[in-house]
């Protein structure tokens, strides 16, 4: 496995069998140009300096890593430490991602900018970034999010984006990306598509995962100082994938360190009414990559749930999918509830509010702290704050006296 | 390589394709082959028959619209290949499957082809599959006898059409514009001029598509294009009409005129 990521994808984009374009023809030549600008300017000198000031005094890296003292004494089980990715300027690790992808916009003369939108936090790192370099901003966002991630709408508006309600089938995640896609479709010579995960068409999931991977590379230089060793496991929640990727990249050839990725069970796995396609889908291609996804005997999509905005998608990253088959990264799933429960139980032992994505993540290790021995080291990382989830758990009954 | 098409094409002599497009199973399973049925008897050359999907990405509102209603009618890729060999017991125009990747990676694409072939389907345009992808499914397709559209984009440089050309069998199907189906823009030099270089650079005839929606485009279109696809246009006609009656006169009264302008 050494360096396996370093090396993936392929020539033409495959993790495996997984990857590759299932785009129109139209936009192809858009990815073949990123493509060539993206390996062009990641050599780049200027290219490197700009972004690595950036993320220093624009986004606030490095991000600490924070021992979970109360929460570790609260379970008796391994040390927790957070990777605070809840303290980067938007509160999550979206603009990680947006401010490289802007720097790529940017020296490819591109003034108009695309994004899709879940939780809002991607939307929002992406109307950050354009407000910073002065480039227009259309985020499409379904109206079934806009409602429960009302602060992020309220904020992108601010900020100047122009927030595009999506009210074709779920109203969701999944929607909001094929609209994107059907206006990078019609306005590509003018237009540069933020995307905001691994997802999607070859070179996006290596290039949101190569932005993200600031995430693990700082995790490492972190343990070494703090535990002298890399940590023993590393938690993240998977919506698309890219925090989890950001996180694991720089791990994947210790094989000692445990790689735990947390799916959306929604209202059970067993429900039909989840988002965790590596738990229950199959391979199939959505949105220009064959990856796991869930569908029916018909091959539909089937409308994915999780109470989770930023999770609420029926398909995940291609690497993953290798990642899964490989078993290099082991996938679990937790549900709403227990999500729900996690995210109080963490703000009221550690003060911190985490996003009810990262609240998977947390609630998989409280559910699972007996895999752990006492000693050992476990990272989650801790992917956004939760500020934006107010009125999801306002209307949980959870804020009620 | 479907004989129905090589037919067809040897046949056409200097007359120009009209080629209407219809979503399986809308705006009903039946209605859906009337219409089929009716577009024929108006002298269409073939005829494009939409396999619904969820997630049409390269679909603008009319052609989702219709998608949608198919799947509630609960339309699959088994219905599609029972209409294909419904509609075989009447017309001999050839009939060529347009839909997405997903559903045939469900059918299994082996089984898919093969029973596309046996069902009387002369061939597949699937926009999502660019011909870098199309490997495997090219190669079952011809063992089949089935032909294979690629399309040909205004993005495409000419080393891609030259590829799609090469890929494709009996015919090219030209996107007029960057965009999805029924994007409602004018064509302008810059189409024509797009059109006119696939006349000189493709080996193969060539279809356009895309928002074409009156006799005055589809004239503008045919000055270099072997033919014309015509979809949301129709699909908003039958959205209009108040009974299926009116949505078939209204279908056949709209490829009447485009038949004779071109
Ligand atoms: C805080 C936070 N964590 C995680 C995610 C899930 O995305 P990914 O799996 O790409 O990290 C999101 C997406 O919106 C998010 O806002």
């Amino acid at each position: 496995m050494a360096g396996e990521s370093k090396r993936m994808p392929d020539k033409k984009g495959r993790f495996g069998p997984y990857g590759g374009r299932y785009v129109p023809e139209t936009v192809i030549y858009a990815l073949d140009e990123l493509e060539r600008c993206y390996r062009q300017f990641k050599k780049d000198r200027r290219f490197r300096s700009e972004l690595k000031g950036l993320l220093a005094d624009f986004v606030g890296r490095p991000t600490p890593l924070y021992y979970a003292e109360r929460l570790t004494a609260f379970l008796k089980g391994p040390e927790i430490y957070f990777k605070r990715e809840d303290l980067n300027h938007t509160g999550a690790h979206k603009i990680n991602n947006t401010v490289g992808q802007i720097l790529l916009a940017q020296r490819m003369g591109k003034k108009r900018i695309i994004a899709e939108t879940g939780a809002g936090q991607h939307g929002l790192a992406t109307a950050t970034v354009c407000a910073r370099f002065g480039m227009s901003c259309i985020v499409y966002m379904g109206t079934e999010d806009m409602k429960r991630q009302k602060p992020n709408v309220e904020k992108m508006r601010l900020l100047g984006a122009k927030v595009v309600p999506v009210t074709s089938g779920s109203a969701t995640l999944k929607d909001a990306t094929s609209e994107a896609l059907r206006d990078w479709v019609t306005n590509v010579r003018s237009t540069f598509y933020v995307l905001g995960s691994v997802v999607g068409p070859h070179p996006y999931p290596m290039i949101v995962r190569d932005f993200q991977t600031i995430i693990g590379r700082e995790t490492r230089r972190q343990s070494l100082r703090l535990f002298k060793t890399p940590p023993d496991a590393i938690i993240a929640c998977v919506g698309g994938g890219s925090n989890a990727l950001g996180i694991f990249a720089d791990f994947l050839k210790d094989d000692q360190v445990k790689l735990i990725g947390v799916e959306a069970a929604g209202y059970g796995l067993t429900s039909g009414q989840h988002a965790a396609p590596l738990a229950k889908g199959k391979p199939g291609v959505l949105h220009g990559a064959f990856s796991y996804l869930i569908y029916d005997d018909d091959g539909q999509v089937i409308l994915p749930h999780s109470i989770s905005a930023g999770l609420d998608y029926p398909g995940v990253g291609p690497e993953h999918s290798l990642l899964k088959d490989s078993g290099r990264v082991t996938y679990g799933t937790v549900t709403d509830a227990e999500a729900l429960r996690a995210f109080e139980q963490v703000s009221r032992l550690e003060g911190i509010i985490p996003a009810l994505e990262t609240s998977h993540a947390l609630a998989w290790l409280m559910k699972h702290k007996r895999k752990f021995k006492k000693n050992e080291k476990i990272v989650v990382c801790l992917s956004g704050r939760g500020d934006k989830d107010m009125p999801i758990v306002a209307s949980a009954g959870m804020l009620d006296e | 390589m479907s004989k129905r098409i090589a037919d067809m094409l040897a046949d056409r002599g200097t007359r120009k394709l009209l080629v209407p497009f219809f979503t399986v199973g809308y705006p009903t399973f039946k209605r859906s082959l009337d219409l089929v049925r009716a577009a024929v008897d108006e002298g269409a050359d073939m005829v494009e028959l939409g396999m619904p999907f969820s997630d049409p990405m390269a679909d603008g509102p009319q052609i989702q619209f219709s998608s949608q209603v198919a799947l509630k009618n609960d339309t699959t890729l088994k219905s599609v290949l029972k209409a294909v060999s419904d509609l075989r017991q009447t017309i001999n125009v050839p009939l060529i499957l347009m839909g997405y990747v997903n559903p045939i990676v469900a059918y299994s694409e082996k089984r898919f082809l093969a029973d596309a072939a046996n069902a009387g389907a002369d061939g597949l345009i699937i926009p999502d599959l660019p011909v870098d992808e199309a490997k495997s499914f090219k190669s079952v397709a011809d063992s089949h006898g089935l032909s294979t559209i690629f399309l040909v984009s205004p993005t495409s440089n000419k080393e891609r059409v030259e590829q799609i050309d090469g890929l494709s069998t009996d015919f090219v199907y030209a996107v007029t514009v960057t965009g999805v189906t029924g994007s409602g823009r004018k064509f302008g030099r810059e189409t024509d001029d797009y059109l006119k270089r696939l006349k000189q650079t493709l080996r193969q005839p060539y279809v356009a598509g895309f928002g074409v929606s009156s006799a005055e485009s589809a004239c503008r279109l045919t000055r270099y294009a072997d033919g014309v696809v015509i979809g949301s246009k129709l699909i908003g006609l039958i959205r209009e009409a108040k009974s299926s009656r009116e949505a078939v006169s209204r279908v056949a009264g709209f490829l009447r005129t485009i038949r004779r302008a071109i």
